[in-house]
This record gives structure tokens, C-alpha cells and sequence, in this order.
């Protein structure tokens, strides 16, 4: 089986700064791997290669096979994968409906066609199982949880194949927490790929099956969840070595 | 799974405005405009209110109004065009210099002028745009310069007046047959009318279909009636004001230039809710970021932007011009500043992402009607711009207080 996403020998400098070098990484339908490592490590930098916010200076990117070039959001769009920003990436004045549907709006001829729109969003928003009261007051008037789902509801709508989620429980409450953890098992049993990117080991071992550890801009090693403790893991962060009878591929 | 369910947004109270379905910034508005017109009734004993008086308070609007749609839309999408009166003046000196007769001019036919001066503008605009979105020069700056630039290119293609313009082009700035005639104005106003209940109804049927909520019957008919009676009421004044010299007297009816800005407010006013191009440069001003992310061609959208702003400017030139006829170098001096007031008035916030077209074209009005009234009962010039100074500046003060209170 092709994986879904393979990122081969991705390199990248800012200025003086090797953000990425050489890094490989992929991802099988189904899967979800857990990104992790310090801030400043990477982790970041390499998935806004992959939904096209950076562009790599060397490197390959294959879809299921197949070599792709992303060289902006659109084209990683199109290929299927769909990111959810640590920022949430939301036009805060906007209601949820607009920013569901931001640049990628329903439109009859030249009129965006609003109530259409705003079904579909009401649709995917109840899948999502999260009361939003109203979908016409903007972003910025709600909770937390609340902007969460507008953003994942952005990538499931659009029947994501790849989803990257960076940091999603960073800024959210216990409760919220578990709820985006039974949406990731959710989509997992759908097939979705998953990249969960987190500085926080907890976040992300009970719902990976494998790991990547990155430090200073490379791979340290990338592990299966379920062979390491999570002191093994935590050496890899902190010290960026992999005992040699963990590492696999 | 219900967890979240707990974690809802502050329970909405329905007030009497969200009954109503209006914006309460608006209302804020219209209220103003009623205080200081009847403030100026009084004041000028009688005079204010006079068909004759808003007739020309209406022709005196129009420039700004015509040019305050596309300054929102720059301010919303976190810009700011400090060139438009310079532009605007250049501009009217090239509409002028091409169809004034020589040795003044070059006595070409108006709308060759016309189209030259609206090409130039645009460029201009152009320019404006591509430098900030594509070069990254901070639009304050790039505009900045034009403004220098394009004043004293005014300067160099004429030091002096340039006159007399094309009769018929004069019309565009509703002198002598520039206005429709009461038929015509009827018939704009029926179908605005028409417009106004059809678009309220379709609407309202479309979004009960669908399920959506919908504003109460007593608000949607209170909300339809007041707008229609105001398009009755401008009906009436601009038809009771005859034509000089009639007798009997016959009603002017709609100003051309009065036209015009009313069908750019009303287009703007659509586009801006209902098109791509619209969502685009409120998101823009929302999160530029977040704007990048989902895609959006943001800098494109920023040329566009100032490019529509640069045919606004040569529009609003054409019927300064047509007004004078003709060009004086110093034409539009200031005029940005105007122009961002009355849209900062009509609650366009300056760090970008909120503003409204209509809240703008009200704030043109107020401030027309200021310059109007204080000229009427004969208050100096310097003195009515300490007045539209400290208005503005209530206004802000006013929009900033009234945000935060929402927001609770």
C-alpha cells in the first residue's frame, strides 16, 4: 500500500536558519502520527510545506504515490489535505458560515449563495456534535471550543483525506479536549490520515499509533506508539537520539 | 459528547434593535442626521428644510459619496488612500485640458475626455495598489507620495483654470437639464420601491423556506415602511424644487450627479454583501493571515481594490469638473480627508475588517449637511472645519465607546 503522504529529504532555510533539513516523513490512511518535539523545532515549518503556506527548498512531496509540487494552499487543498492552524486561521469578523466556507464559497453566477452555505454548515457543524447557537454572529463572540469547530468543520466539510492539526487542544478546556480526541478517532475510522502536532507528549500518545520526533530542524527518529514508554520518548525530545532498537524504518 | 453542549456562547438577549434587524450603528446615524438637520431648521429659521436647500445639499454630497464607498473598502481591508483628492484633481484637469477648446484645451469630444481622465485614474489607482500589495510599501506611504505627486502634476499641466467645458458633459454635474425631470424621478423612485418590498419578501419567503429565522412581521413591515417612506420623502423634495426660470414652475427631479452616487452606494452596498470579491476584502481586514491560508488571492484582491478606487475618483472628478466647468489646479484639495471622515463617521473602523457602505454614504450626508447648514446661517470656513473637527472626533469617540459596550 502507497502511503497517503510522503515528504522525501524536505530541506529549508530562512536566511541563516536551517529551519528543515533532509526531513522524511509519511503518513497512512487511517493513521495518525504524532509530530512532536521543543517549539523552534520544526514541526511547524514542515507542515506549512505541506499545505503550502512555505515552500521547500529542496525535497519531494508524493499523494498517494504520485509526486506532487505545492507551491500554495490552493494545490494542497486540492490534493485533499486540509490544515487546521494553531491560530485557528479565522477571519474573527466573520460569521461561522463565511469562514467555513472561506475561499471556497458557493456561489449562483456571481452571488455567493448564502443559504445554501449556511445548510451545509449547519449540517456539518451538527456531525460535529457541538452546539454553535447561531451560525450568523461573527467568530470573534465565541468560546473557544466553539472557533475550534468552525476550523475543523472547514476540513471536514471539504472530505479531507489528509488533515494536519497543529496544537488543536492548546487552548482549549479538558472537556473540549476529549471531544476533539473522540473527532479524531472518528476520522481515523474513516480512513482520514492524521499529522497531530504537539510540544506536549501527553497530548498525542494516546491517540497516535506512531511518532516523529523532530529537534533542530531533522528527525530525530519515528517510533509505534505502542513499542515505547514515555521516558524513551521523552529522551528522543530532550537529548534528539533514538536508541537504536526503537527506531523502525 | 454533550460536554460542549454546556460551553455555549453568552445567552443572546433579543433587544429591541435585533427584533428590528438593525444595525444599531446605523440607527446612531440616521438619529444624528435628524438632530442636526432640525438643529440647522431652526437655526437658519427655516431655510434648512427648504426643498431648494436640500436639493443642493444633495448635489453637494454627491462627490463624496460617489468616492466614500471605495474608501471603506480600503480602510476595511486595512489600507488608506491619502491620494484621492489629488488624483481627483489631476484627473478633472485631464478631463478638462482634453475638451476645452484650444489654445486652452484640446477641444476633443467629451467623452473622449471623459474616458482618458477615468483610464489615468485608474492607472493611477493601479499603481497605488500594485506598489502596496506586490512591492509591500505601506499603502499610508505609497499614498502619501501620489498625493504630492499627483497635486503638483496638476500644477504643471495648468496653472490656471481651464474653462469652459462641453455643454452636455456639464449635465454630469447637475446644472443647467442636469436633472432627470419629476418623471423620471417617479419612476426611480417606484422602482426602488418595487426593489425594496421584492427584496424584503423573496428574501423573508426564501429564508422561511429554508428554516432560518426570520424578523418579527411588525418589524419587517416598521423596517420596510420607514425605508419606503424615506424614498417617498426624496421623491417629493427633489421634485418640489423647480427649475430656475420656470413658470409655470416645473420640478427638477433628480440630480444626474445625485444619480450617480446613488447608484454606486447601492452597487457597493451589494457587491460588498453578496460577491466573493466583497467577502474577500472583509476577511482580508479580519485576519490577512487566516485570508492567505484559505486561499485567497489576497494581494490581487488589494490591486483591485485601489483600482476600483481610482475609477470612483475619476467618476466623482467628472462631476466636480462638470459643476465648475471646468479645472482649477487646486480642485479636490483635502478632499481625502472628507472622504475618510464621513466613512470613519459611518462607523469604518480604521485598523480595518468593519465597516459598512451605507453607514458611510450617511456619513457623507452628515457631513454635507454640517458644511451646508454652517455655511447657510453664515458661520465662516475656518470655523465650520473646527465644527466637522470636533464632530469627527465625537464620532470616534462615540464608535469606540459603543464597541466596547457591546462587547460587554
Amino acid at each position: 500500500m502507497n502511503p497517503l503522504i510522503e515528504m522525501k529529504n524536505i530541506s529549508l532555510r530562512f536566511g541563516g536558519n536551517q529551519a528543515l533539513s533532509d526531513v522524511s516523513i509519511n503518513l497512512y490512511p487511517g493513521e495518525v502520527v504524532g509530530l512532536l518535539g521543543h517549539n523552534g523545532a520544526g514541526k511547524s515549518t514542515l507542515i506549512k510545506v505541506l499545505s503550502g503556506a512555505y515552500k521547500a527548498d529542496s525535497g519531494h512531496i508524493f499523494v498517494e504515490g504520485s509526486e506532487v509540487k505545492i507551491n500554495n494552499p490552493q494545490d494542497s487543498q486540492r490534493h485533499g489535505i486540509e490544515t487546521i492552524y494553531q491560530s485557528l486561521a479565522l477571519a474573527d469578523n466573520l460569521d461561522a458560515v463565511a469562514n467555513v466556507f472561506l475561499g471556497r464559497e458557493k456561489i449562483n453566477g456571481v452571488v455567493l449563495d448564502e443559504d445554501t452555505m449556511e445548510i451545509e454548515a449547519r449540517k456539518v457543524l451538527d456531525r460535529l456534535r457541538v452546539k454553535i447557537p447561531s451560525l450568523r454572529v461573527p467568530v470573534s463572540n465565541m468560546s473557544g471550543g466553539q472557533r475550534q469547530t468552525v476550523a475543523i468543520a472547514r476540513a471536514v466539510y471539504f472530505k479531507a483525506k489528509v488533515l494536519i492539526m497543529d496544537e488543536p487542544t492548546a487552548a482549549l478546556g479538558p472537556e473540549e479536549t476529549q471531544k476533539v480526541g473522540e473527532l479524531i478517532k472518528a476520522l481515523k475510522a474513516e480512513g482520514v490520515g492524521i499529522f497531530l502536532i504537539s510540544h506536549d507528549l501527553h497530548d498525542v500518545s494516546d491517540l497516535s499509533d506512531r511518532l516523529t520526533v523532530m529537534k533542530n530542524g531533522r528527525v530525530v527518529g519515528t517510533v509505534n506508539t505502542k513499542d515505547v514508554s514515555e521516558d524513551d520518548v521523552l529522551g528522543m525530545i530532550i537529548a534528539g537520539t533514538t536508541p537504536k532498537h526503537l527506531a523502525n524504518r | 459528547m454533550q460536554n460542549l453542549q454546556t460551553n455555549q456562547a453568552p445567552v443572546v438577549r433579543r433587544s429591541l434593535l435585533q427584533n428590528l434587524g438593525i444595525d444599531a450603528q446605523l440607527l446612531t446615524m440616521l438619529g444624528a442626521i435628524v438632530m442636526v438637520w432640525i438643529g440647522f431648521q431652526i437655526w437658519s429659521e427655516g431655510l434648512f428644510l427648504s426643498p431648494r436647500n436640500l436639493w443642493f445639499l444633495a448635489v453637494q454630497s454627491a462627490v463624496v459619496g460617489i468616492m466614500v464607498g471605495g474608501m471603506v473598502l480600503i480602510i476595511v481591508a486595512r489600507q488608506i488612500d491619502l491620494a484621492a483628492g489629488s488624483i481627483l484633481g489631476f484627473t478633472a484637469m485631464v478631463m478638462a485640458v482634453f475638451q476645452a477648446p484650444p489654445p486652452n484645451g484640446l477641444g476633443l469630444h467629451w467623452i473622449i475626455a471623459l474616458i482618458a481622465g477615468i483610464l489615468v485614474a485608474i492607472l493611477i489607482g493601479s499603481i497605488n495598489g500594485s506598489v502596496s500589495a506586490y512591492v509591500g510599501v505601506p499603502a499610508f506611504v505609497v499614498t502619501l507620495a501620489g498625493m504630492m505627486i499627483f497635486r503638483n502634476l496638476t500644477f504643471s499641466l495648468s496653472n490656471v483654470t481651464i474653462t469652459p467645458l462641453n455643454e452636455t458633459f456639464q449635465i454630469l454635474g447637475g446644472g443647467n437639464n442636469g436633472s432627470v425631470g419629476p418623471l423620471w424621478t417617479w419612476i426611480f423612485g417606484l422602482v426602488i420601491a418595487a426593489l425594496i418590498l421584492w427584496q424584503t419578501l423573496a428574501g423573508r419567503l426564501r429564508r422561511q423556506k429554508n428554516g432560518f429565522a426570520v424578523r418579527p412581521m411588525w418589524a419587517e413591515s416598521l423596517v420596510t415602511g420607514v425605508t419606503l417612506l424615506i424614498v417617498l420623502a426624496f421623491v417629493l423634495v427633489m421634485n418640489a424644487y423647480p427649475v430656475p426660470g420656470t413658470d409655470p414652475p416645473v420640478g427638477s427631479g433628480i440630480p444626474i450627479p445625485v444619480l450617480i452616487a446613488l447608484a454606486v452606494l447601492g452597487f457597493l452596498n451589494w457587491m460588498t454583501r453578496n460577491t466573493r470579491f466583497g467577502r474577500y476584502i472583509f476577511a482580508i481586514g479580519g485576519n490577512p493571515e487566516a485570508a492567505l491560508l484559505a486561499g485567497i488571492n489576497v494581494k490581487r484582491t488589494m490591486l483591485f481594490i485601489f483600482m476600483l478606487m481610482g475609477f470612483l475618483t475619476a467618476i466623482a472628478a467628472a462631476v466636480q469638473a462638470a459643476r465648475l466647468n471646468g479645472a482649477t489646479p487646486t480642485v479636490g484639495r483635502d478632499l481625502e480627508l472628507t472622504v475618510i471622515a464621513g466613512a470613519v463617521i459611518g462607523g469604518t473602523v480604521l485598523s480595518g475588517g468593519a465597516g459598512t457602505i451605507l453607514g458611510a454614504g450617511l456619513g457623507a450626508l452628515l457631513m454635507s449637511s454640517l458644511e451646508n447648514g454652517l455655511g447657510l446661517v453664515g458661520v465662516a470656513t475656518e470655523q465650520q472645519k473646527i465644527v466637522i473637527g470636533i464632530v469627527l472626533l465625537l464620532a470616534v469617540i462615540w464608535n469606540t465607546v459603543s464597541a466596547k459596550w457591546r462587547k460587554g
